[in-house]
């Protein structure tokens, strides 16, 4: 095991320098997660218009795992349509449970070294949960 | 000096295994301890030689089982100074130990109007089957506030426990703070308004003797495997008449006295509580790692725990960037902490890479966490087979993790 194969450097990069960190100002869905077994949170709130991501941000307190991974994923999401996004938290949930080879995931795919740390694969994989559920339920802003 | 104990490492097999290439530093025995070879000996024993149903049958391994699960309970009644055996109930642990009390007890007797006084230290399992009661019978929940420091103090335990106050429920030590409560004093109190007491003893009674005749508790809830036995063996202790007043939890076989097509009635305590086969193996474990604490003494294991404990929160507290919860003196064997800029799951994550095994997380104790104004802590906690090495390792951990996210 090493832990530099967790904690690359771009992950540290996105866990201190988080994009799309914050509120939006006029939101249409907003959905809040909890990972139960260790008290992290997120609330994702997005924009979406005629069927595509306009816009996305999070908050949230949690590991560098799940905060860099939040930060990444709404990096991947911004401007694509319901369906792409969708595609890309499935993608990404397989990828990291080996049950998928790797996609065009971009800087997500630097968390591929957590695929050896079963129990932080629930932290990698929480924001991308909570996008399924924003873009899957009928949630309001 | 506070490795006193250092020898009794050896009796650990476990402890001798390497962990990603380091020694391994198991600071986690609040969450279960390791366990002594005599303990694992005696399950492998009883499965190898003894194995037969309680209660039962009367061939001759029937026989030597049961005699093995009345002697489990004898030892265990030794071990807590109780009156009689049939004053120990086997449960799984801990958690269905206060269960059992607050169905078996508070359904029955709880009303309306009726208090039932916590502190916002506890653990989970010694709330939420409090809310439950609550939820029932209409009683409500008050707590008792914490100093700045985490602690309770007779008097803000006296402002709360009033006339309504039917059960007052406490842990012994806190599984996050390391506090020790004064449960003797406040005993008192429960009883002098006609309450009952209900003490979580999972962290205490594995650290420091303990003698129910004195505790001031009616009701003692603790587990096996946090005190070098198996896990999924746990005891409830109970005063004879509160627990003949309880009705059972769990229907079935073994805890009957007559049951025809309509009606059955109930084996007397305890069997009356343990309804299905118990864990007979679990039990004979649980007795085997009482003698061995016994033998080791438990008053050393109560002065190695505090040592270790408070030197640990002196050491930490000193640390820069680093933050330490719960009082400095007394406090039990364990210390939960932040580090600057470090989620606790991450710190864990590091420590581990070294080898030294802590806990990370909310401690189910999510209560808690909201009066530190925190989401979650790292937390090493100790047992008497940790040494003033493993203290020096928890040190080295955190400047190492330190290091390693400021690069």
């Amino acid at each position: 095991m090493n832990l530099d194969d967790m904690y690359r450097d771009t992950i540290l990069d996105h866990n201190q320098n988080p994009r799309n960190r914050g509120h939006l100002e006029r939101p249409n869905k907003t959905v809040g997660m909890l990972n139960p077994t260790c008290g992290d949170q997120i609330e994702l709130e997005l924009l979406v218009a005629d069927d595509k991501v306009v816009d996305i941000r999070f908050a949230g307190q949690g590991c560098s795992i799940s905060m860099a991974s939040a930060s990444m994923m709404t990096e991947a999401v911004k401007g694509k349509t319901v369906e792409e996004a969708l595609a890309l938290a499935r993608d990404f949930k397989g990828f990291l449970t080996g049950t998928k080879a790797v996609q065009e995931l971009g800087d997500l795919e630097a968390l591929q070294g957590v695929s050896q740390f079963p129990s932080r694969v629930k932290c990698a994989t929480l924001a991308h949960n909570a996008l399924e559920k924003a873009l899957t339920h009928d949630v309001k802003g | 000096m506070i490795d006193a104990l250092v020898d009794l490492k050896q009796d650990f097999p476990i402890l001798s295994r390497q962990i990603n290439g380091h020694r391994l530093v198991y600071l986690d025995s609040a969450a279960t301890s390791q366990k002594p070879q005599t303990v694992i000996d005696s399950e492998i024993d009883f499965y190898t030689r003894h194995n037969a149903n309680v209660l039962r049958s009367v061939h001759t391994l029937a026989e030597e089982a049961t005699t093995l699960y009345a002697d489990a309970r004898q030892t265990v009644a030794r071990f807590i100074q109780a009156r009689r055996p049939e004053e120990v109930v086997f449960t799984r642990g801990t958690t269905e130990s206060l269960n059992l009390v607050a169905r078996g007890w508070g359904d029955k007797f709880l009303t309306a109007g009726d208090e039932i006084v916590v502190s916002p230290m506890e653990h989970h399992s010694n709330l939420i089957p409090w809310q439950q009661v609550a939820l029932r019978t209409g009683a409500q929940l008050k707590f008792i506030e914490l100093t700045a420091d985490g602690q309770i103090t007779s008097q803000a335990a006296q402002e709360v426990i009033g006339p309504h106050t039917r059960i007052v429920a406490l842990s012994a030590i806190s599984n996050v703070l390391g506090t020790i409560n004064p449960i003797s004093e406040i005993a008192v109190m429960a009883h002098a308004v006609g309450a009952i007491m209900v003490v979580d003893g999972a962290q205490s009674v594995p650290h420091q003797p303990t003698d129910v005749t004195t505790l001031g508790a009616d009701f003692l809830a603790f587990s096996g495997h946090k005190m070098c036995g198996p896990t999924g063996i746990g005891v409830l202790w109970g005063k004879l008449p509160l627990l003949e007043a309880c009705d059972p939890v769990t229907y079935g076989g073994e805890m009957i006295a007559y049951v025809d097509r309509d009606h059955a009635t109930w084996a007397e305590v305890p069997e009356k509580f343990e309804g299905g086969t118990p864990n007979i193996a679990g039990a004979v474990g649980l007795a085997a790692a009482m003698r061995y604490l016994a033998d080791v003494g438990m008053q050393r294991i109560y002065q190695h725990s505090i040592s270790l404990g408070e030197e640990a929160f002196r050491r930490l507290n000193h640390m820069e960037g680093v933050q330490v919860y719960g009082p400095s003196h007394p406090r039990s064997g364990l210390v939960a902490f932040n580090i600057d800029q470090v989620h606790p799951h991450d710190v864990a994550q590091v420590f581990d890479a070294q080898g030294v095994a802590i806990r990370a997380g909310h401690h189910c104790a999510q209560p808690l966490m909201q009066w530190l104004g925190v989401g979650s802590t790292a937390r090493a906690s100790f047992y008497f087979y940790n040494t003033d090495e493993d203290l020096d390792a928890l040190v080295d951990a955190i400047l190492e993790t330190k290091r390693y996210f400021r690069r």
